[in-house]
């Protein structure tokens, strides 16, 4: 566990730093060069930048860990069996450590004395954060007392919002998200079999019904107090795709200040019900159709991993299993010394990381934006190798910019050495019309199969910045491509 | 009368032990149990039992 999480070896940097005051060390980058979105307030943007959920580029430099203190839950959706940890914050077919709020903070206190980098925690399941409230509540009680720094986020269905807003404002907690898959009930009831809500059970019309007013009652509340909501929707084509713009539409209406789209994930293994009748999920083409459709929003969300509850970590990378309980020993205490320190790095590694990009644009120009895949494990650098990858970060390429478009998950083809097969199939699906690979690191055989495929694969910009390579391999790319043709 | 709980069926969520009026329900290992000693099938308190209005998993809280 020396490690830490954003690879501070790769910015090399870290290791002969000394404290300093001044706004780097407050812990708020007030003062950073990231510039926030047109479309958010300047009050909004100070809350989410440095948000590795919310913020694009704070999701280089900081962590989040989910801590999976609520089982229970109080609604039934089809994309969930129950078996398993629900799928619309988690990772579908995992199942997560179960913890008492006094068992979550000394997992939290664990992973805080390993990882300066974590600045949020965040309660999402596995089943509901307020289907028993008291106990979500409690444990944020326990870490704020503990940790003060770290910023306490939940996440919600909803259903028992409206009862425990005044307890959430109360204890500080600024950030909510509420899973919205609809406004109309008649949608509602082909997502939702059944609510528990005032002691029985609801279905068809009227639970859709009762959950959708919930819903609006419990967003309304919580922006009427200065709240940060962001509202998650699961795509589910066929069903409510073309229904998602009504939904944006009612949650901006009443104060959400993102809109996030994530697609459905759908195995008839994992036992649920939109699994087994062959509800299929998204392509990532028609997911990305209907994120641009809600334009900004989708452009600070599209990061967002569908982390499991239990999940710890930044970007790809989750270390949730180094810190299963029975693992833990004597938890060292947490010293803020070292948050410090990475606080200023951090400074330094966004302002390069932005001069470096600025450096190598060039002016506007026509070109034809290409997809270029990236393996990172954080920093904002190319520093993952090719196998150690489970997802890749989708960036559109021109020798103008390069823009984050979304991220892109793969099965981790390369398991102790072992390359299988079957896995690598499922990383070029996900590489699907990407032109280019930047990693760290590639063997010559997945690189000889991505060749066969048609993609490029390239550590030749190993630890450097992603969108500054990127754009130096695309303007490299299209003067070789002018000169092959005027040869 | 009691319900009880299907032990192969039972996720162990604990929704069932939170709702009892009864404090009838407990976690045994990773699942959870009843005690029939307890339970009176909400009887009197709510109009159906809690635990299999609450309970995920179809027919995991029965009729003993
Ligand atoms: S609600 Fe059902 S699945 Fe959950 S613990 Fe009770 S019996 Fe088990
Ligand atoms: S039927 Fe009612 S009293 Fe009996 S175990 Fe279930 S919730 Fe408790």
């Amino acid at each position: 566990m020396t490690q830490n999480i954003v690879s501070l070896a790769s910015i090399g940097r870290f290791n002969n730093k000394k404290p300093v005051t001044g706004c780097a060390a407050s812990g708020n980058t007030s003062c950073g060069s990231a510039a926030g979105p047109d479309d958010l307030s300047a009050e909004v943007w100070q809350k989410v930048q440095d948000h590795p959920c919310y913020s694009e580029d704070a999701h280089h430099y900081f962590a989040r860990m989910h801590i999976a203190v609520a089982p229970a839950c109080n609604i039934q959706c089809h994309y969930c069996n129950r078996k398993y940890d629900c799928s619309n914050e988690s990772r579908p077919g995992v199942v997560s450590e179960k913890l008492a709020p006094e068992e979550a903070l000394r997992k939290v206190l664990a992973v805080a004395a390993e990882v300066p980098q974590l600045s949020v925690v965040g309660i999402a399941g596995p089943g509901d954060a307020l289907a028993q409230a008291e106990k979500t509540f409690r444990t944020f009680e326990l870490i704020h007392a503990a940790l003060p720094h770290v910023k306490l986020c939940l996440s919600t269905n909803g259903l028992a919002l409206p009862d425990h807003v005044e307890r959430i404002a109360q204890m500080g907690i600024d950030h909510v998200t509420i899973t919205i898959n609809m406004v109309d009930p008649e949608i509602g009831a082909q997502i939702y079999p059944w609510i528990f809500y005032r002691h029985r059970r609801w279905e068809g019309l009227e639970a859709a019904q009762i959950l959708h007013e919930r819903q609006m009652q419990g967003l309304e509340a919580l922006t009427a107090k200065g709240i940060l909501v962001k509202v998650n929707s699961v795509l589910i084509p066929g069903i409510n795709d073309g229904h998602l713009m009504a939904v944006n539409t009612a949650v901006r209406a009443r104060g959400a200040f993102l809109h996030n789209i994530m697609p459905l994930i759908s195995d008839p293994a994992h036992g649920t019900h939109f699994g087994l009748i062959g509800q299929r999920g998204p392509t990532p083409a028609e997911l990305r159709q209907v994120q641009d459709k809600l334009g900004a929003d989708a452009k600070l969300m599209r990061h967002c991993r569908q982390c499991r509850a239990d999940a710890v970590g930044l970007l790809g990378e989750d270390r949730g299993a180094e810190f299963a309980l029975n693992k833990l020993g004597e938890v060292k205490p947490f010293d803020p010394h070292q948050r410090e320190i990475y606080l200023t790095v951090v400074e330094q590694e966004r302002a390069d990381r932005q001069k470096a990009k600025e450096a190598a644009q060039m002016a506007q120009t026509n070109e034809t934006p290409v997809l270029v895949a990236v393996a990172t494990k954080g920093g904002g650098r190319i520093n993952l190798h090719f196998g150690h990858a489970n997802e890749f970060q989708i960036y559109e390429v021109t020798s103008a910019g390069a823009r984050f478009i979304g991220h892109r998950r793969t099965d981790k083809y390369c398991v102790g050495g072992q390359s299988d097969g079957n896995a690598f199939d499922t990383t070029l699906k996900a590489l699907d019309g990407v032109a280019c690979v930047l990693c760290a690191k590639i063997g010559d055989s997945p690189r000889e199969k991505l060749a066969a495929a048609g993609i490029e694969a390239s550590d030749h910009y190993a630890f450097e910045y992603i969108e500054a390579s990127a754009i130096t391999w695309y303007a490299t790319k299209a003067r070789n491509e002018a000169t092959a043709a005027s040869a | 009368m009691a319900y009880k709980i299907i032990a192969e069926k039972c996720n162990g969520c604990g929704s069932c032990e939170f709702e009892c009026p009864n404090r009838a329900i407990t976690a045994k290992g990773a699942i959870f149990v009843i005690n029939p000693g307890k339970c009176t099938e909400c009887k009197g308190i709510f109009p159906t039992p809690q635990c299999a209005a609450t309970c995920p998993v179809p027919k995991c809280c029965v009729q003993a």
